[in-house]
């Protein structure tokens, strides 16, 4: 626990990615598997579930600071942190720790310092977090089947947050702010997945890119898991791993002046959701690109896939498709949310999945062949007894001889159901993490990006009371940067619903303006761009507005800073 | 109910039976002050009177000519109506608490005051009185700082990784007190030969001066301006100002790690708005227990809270038993904006 929470100190103090990916590459050096394990799946932005309920927390706090529930408050007001605010309140073990100081004065540790307290990160979780988490939710469970009286329940809640006050006092101010993070599953240390990968691959010496293939997907923080993420050879057993995705980046504009367009191949962009179908072990296994299993949301995709041979990984996209045209994302968005479809749903919004790459056939990976042949190779593709043309289908590709008559057919995407185009470098292979320009996307105007929710604030008019007014911001390294506020564009019944996800998971306030965790993303249109120096992000967009919200990325699949600051390189210019 | 002895007026604390007023934010003819921060030793007044040791500082504050009058601690002055004596306040060098006794009943001003010790400065004491004037600069329960001995630890060893790595250590401290408290501090540890790799900012320097004068041991350090170009930084301590971040002045460090001391560093939040990359929790005001346990043992019928959290903790008396109102001084409404306070304090 003493060096995890060292580790988020470290990562906490320095702004610098060297810094950082030092500070973790020294922990998994000295960290047991265990440990590692589920260090690593914290830094990822994993959390544990369920997380224990504030009441209790707060509760814990007063009990422990002997202080009334109005000053709490008020103190928690100030500091604007939960965790931060209840470690800070209470009386613990000096600062600092018994280890690094020999020299410490007996009389200045509690004198029922425990002999059993649980030295390490993963027995901490083990022994004391989760058995904590446990009969919290065990609480919450039994009050929602009303079998609890509220006195019961209060019973039980004065009994955990008691647990919780002899907890703190064992551990440092470090040690339980972090630990109350972890229970409030809040503990957002600033590294992106990438550089947590980073650091791990220079520890271990396996490659970033085997590693985050080796993470994809659900994982288990224990011993065996990280013993075998970090061996040179993998043995992992998990048939069901897809490949981290290739993503494509908004086409610079000034793009077309000094690149060829015969280098590229380009089909329509869909508007659905980005997925890789595997088949392995004879069974398919279907990913979003937020590494989610879509396990029986796409009956007839998974049907279809049946007849498809082993070992084979297509990359493509989940589509609502009836009478031979797409369908609105909106109403694909009704079979997102039903795990098992019934057959009304499943007769008004059909689906279909459009495979336009292939990563692994016959068992072998393809990622590092050229564009050309992967595609060469998927329409060649033995497709058995598959329901070709139904729920499975391969994209169509263009290939254009001048750059103006590709922008042409890209500005009549809005016919065919999309919403531009993707171009491919034929020579290029499947990348992850790294802007090569070998997939971009270009859409048809305006300016689209996806975008993460950082601040919110009550709106006016219609809409007074209710979280309406947003900021958006982009990636820039690992940090968010802001860079447009919106207003409109979502639906009423949306605005509730953010609204209520924002009071769940506000960070902290600054006066009415609330801060929120980065979790939220949005896709955002806006008419113009410019430089500013006004602004943060050093980009102003005119008008911007909400087109939807991306219910299917995440924070981390939001563009960055730069792709947009490419748009505006060479704005004005043809396409 | 405290008529004679105290009252509270536009140019600050006033006590009329003995006509003088405590730490006036206006010119007045008879001043005493607690200590010598800008926010409570003011320039322009006809006559001064303050704790022996405050007055080496004072005069580099207020200038070598001022019209002033020092006591010692605990020593008892007859002013008009009033009997009046300053008693240590543990805050920075010569800073006192004033005790005011008229007709039996006395009031007691803390000025800024802590309990944690302080190699350069006398203790706190606690003073018996009916009325107690408190700040509350920390007054919320989130402020309870961990041992000074840890702190400085911690300091120290921040100090020699950065030696490792070749970069400077440049710790941001108030330049009158927390600079002087900091230096004595790592010099008890590592001893004054370490003193070759420390400078200061040039507007510690007549501070440094004040606190030697006054009798507190400190090494003669150099300021880091006149230590010229060619000066190897890699190894070097250097304290300056809040107030210095981000000036030119600092291009002179190799790739410096800054840090600050302060209680505001407590906070996370502060500390990520102040941009340093470490924080030290050191404060020279008294934290939420500390302010509990000076009040308990001071025992007062009545506290005016001032300074800082004041309704916090005025409601918290209140409802603890302790008759408790917020003084308004013309620093209200800084509770919520530490970078005020900050400022306040900081030398001019
Ligand atoms: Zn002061």
């Amino acid at each position: 626990m003493r060096e995890f929470a060292q580790l988020y100190q470290r990562l906490d103090e320095t702004t610098k990615t060297n810094d950082k990916v030092l500070a973790m590459r020294d922990y998994f050096s000295q960290a047991s598997g265990s440990d590692a394990a589920y260090a690593l799946y914290f830094l990822l932005g994993n959390k544990l579930k369920p997380s224990l309920p504030t009441r209790i927390i707060r509760r814990a706090a007063r009990l422990g600071a002997e202080v009334p529930e109005w000053l709490f408050e008020e103190t928690y007001q100030w500091v604007g942190d939960l965790a931060e605010t209840a470690a800070a309140m209470v009386k613990g073990r000096s600062h600092g720790g018994q280890e690094s100081l020999p020299d410490t004065l007996p009389d200045t540790l509690p004198d029922t310092l425990p002999d059993t307290l649980p030295e390490t990160l993963s027995e901490t979780i083990a022994e004391r977090l989760l058995p904590l988490l446990r009969s919290a939710s065990g609480t919450q469970r039994s009050t929602r089947k009303s079998s609890l009286s509220s006195d019961r329940r209060l019973e039980i809640d004065e009994a955990l947050a008691s647990t919780l006050v002899e907890l703190w006092s064992r551990y440092d101010l470090l040690e339980r702010f972090v630990f109350n993070k972890l229970l409030t599953g809040n503990l957002r240390v600033g590294v992106s997945a990438k550089l947590v990968t980073k650091a791990l691959s220079q520890w271990c010496g396996v490659p970033s890119e085997e590693l985050s293939h080796r993470m994809m997907g659900e994982w288990e923080p224990s011993e065996t898991f990280f013993k075998q993420l970090v061996a040179p050879e993998y043995s992992g057993s998990s048939p069901a791993k897809p490949y981290p995705f290739c993503l494509a980046h908004p086409l610079p504009q000034g793009y077309s002046e000094e690149n060829s367009v015969v280098d590229f191949l380009a089909e329509w962009k869909w508007d659905g959701i980005r997925a890789q179908l595997v088949r392995r072990a004879g069974r398919t296994y279907l990913w979003s690109r937020g590494e989610e299993l879509l396990e029986g949301r796409f009956p007839e995709i998974e049907l279809a896939a049946e007849g498809l041979p082993d070992g084979l990984v297509l990359d493509g996209e989940v589509l609502g498709y009836r009478d031979g045209v797409p369908l609105a994302f909106t109403l694909l968005q009704r079979r997102i949310q039903r795990r098992k479809p019934g057959v009304k749903l499943l007769g008004e919004v059909p689906v279909v999945f459009i495979a336009f790459d292939v990563l692994e056939h016959e068992g072998k990976d393809l990622r590092q062949e050229a564009y050309e042949q992967r595609r060469r190779l998927l329409e060649s593709l033995d497709w058995g007894v598959a329901c070709v043309g139904q729920a499975l289908r391969i994209s169509e590709v263009f290939s254009f001889s001048d750059w103006g008559s590709l922008f042409q057919k890209r500005d009549t995407a809005r016919e065919h159901g999309s919403e531009g185009l993707m171009l491919k470098h034929r020579q290029g292979r499947y990348d992850v993490g790294r802007v090569t320009g070998t997939w971009w996307k270009s859409k048809v105007t305006p300016y689209t990006v996806d975008a993460v929710l950082v601040y919110a604030q009550r709106g006016h008019g219609r809409r007074a009371g209710m979280f309406s007014d947003y900021t958006f911001a982009l990636w820039e390294e690992d940090r968010l940067v802001p860079f447009a506020k919106a207003y409109s564009g979502l639906s009423d019944q949306e605005i509730v619903r953010v609204d209520r996800w924002i009071k769940e998971n506000t960070q902290k306030k600054f006066g009415p303006v609330h801060e929120v965790l980065a979790h939220l993303v949005m896709e955002l249109a806006f008419e113009n761009l410019q430089e500013s120096s006004r602004h943060k992000s050093g980009i102003a967009v005119r008008f911007p507005r909400i087109v939807r919200w991306r219910e299917d990325k995440q924070a981390r699949d939001a563009d960055r800073l730069e792709d947009i600051r490419r748009m505006l390189k060479g704005k004005g210019e043809s396409g | 109910m405290f008529r004679d002895l105290l009252e509270c007026t536009p140019r600050g604390l006033y006590c009329p039976a003995g006509d003088f007023y405590v730490d006036p934010w206006a010119h007045v003819d008879h001043a005493i002050l607690t200590h010598a921060h800008a926010d409570h030793a003011r320039s322009g007044s006809k006559r001064y009177l303050s704790a022996k040791s405050s007055e080496s500082l004072l005069r580099v504050r207020l200038g070598q000519s001022i019209d002033l009058q020092t006591v010692a601690y605990g020593e008892s002055l007859r002013i008009k109506d009033a009997r009046v004596s300053l008693h240590p306040a543990g805050h920075i060098l010569g800073s006192s608490q004033v005790r005011i006794e008229v007709a039996g009943r006395v009031a007691l001003i803390t000025g800024d005051y802590k309990l944690q010790s302080d190699l350069t400065c006398d203790a706190w004491e606690p003073v018996r009185c009916d009325l107690m004037v408190s700040e509350s600069t920390f007054g919320l329960p989130v402020f309870r700082w961990p041992e000074t001995r840890l702190v400085v630890q911690e300091m120290i060893g921040w100090w020699e990784e950065n030696q490792r790595q070749g970069r400077t250590s440049l710790l941001l401290a108030y330049s009158v007190g927390k600079a002087q408290r900091v230096l004595a501090e790592i010099f008890r540890v590592c001893g004054v030969e370490v003193a070759s790799k420390v400078a200061v900012h040039g507007a510690m320097l007549g501070p440094n001066r004040a606190y030697v004068s006054a009798g507190v041991a400190l090494p003669e350090l150099p300021s880091a301006a006149s230590l010229g170009g060619q000066h190897d930084w890699s190894q070097s301590l250097v304290i300056g100002p809040p107030s210095s971040q981000s000036t030119p002045w600092m291009d002179r460090f190799s790739d410096p790690s800054i840090a600050m001391a302060s209680g505001w560093m407590a906070i996370r939040g502060t500390r990520r708005r102040r941009n340093v990359e470490r924080g030290f929790v050191l404060s020279d005001h008294v934290d939420w227990p500390d302010l509990l346990t000076a009040i308990g043992q001071c025992r007062p019928e009545r506290v005016w809270v001032t300074h800082g959290f004041s309704e916090v903790v005025s409601r918290y008396l209140t409802e603890s038993g302790i008759a408790a109102e917020v003084l308004q001084t013309r620093f209200a409404g800084e509770e919520s904006e530490p970078t005020v306070v900050e400022k306040s304090e900081e030398a001019s």
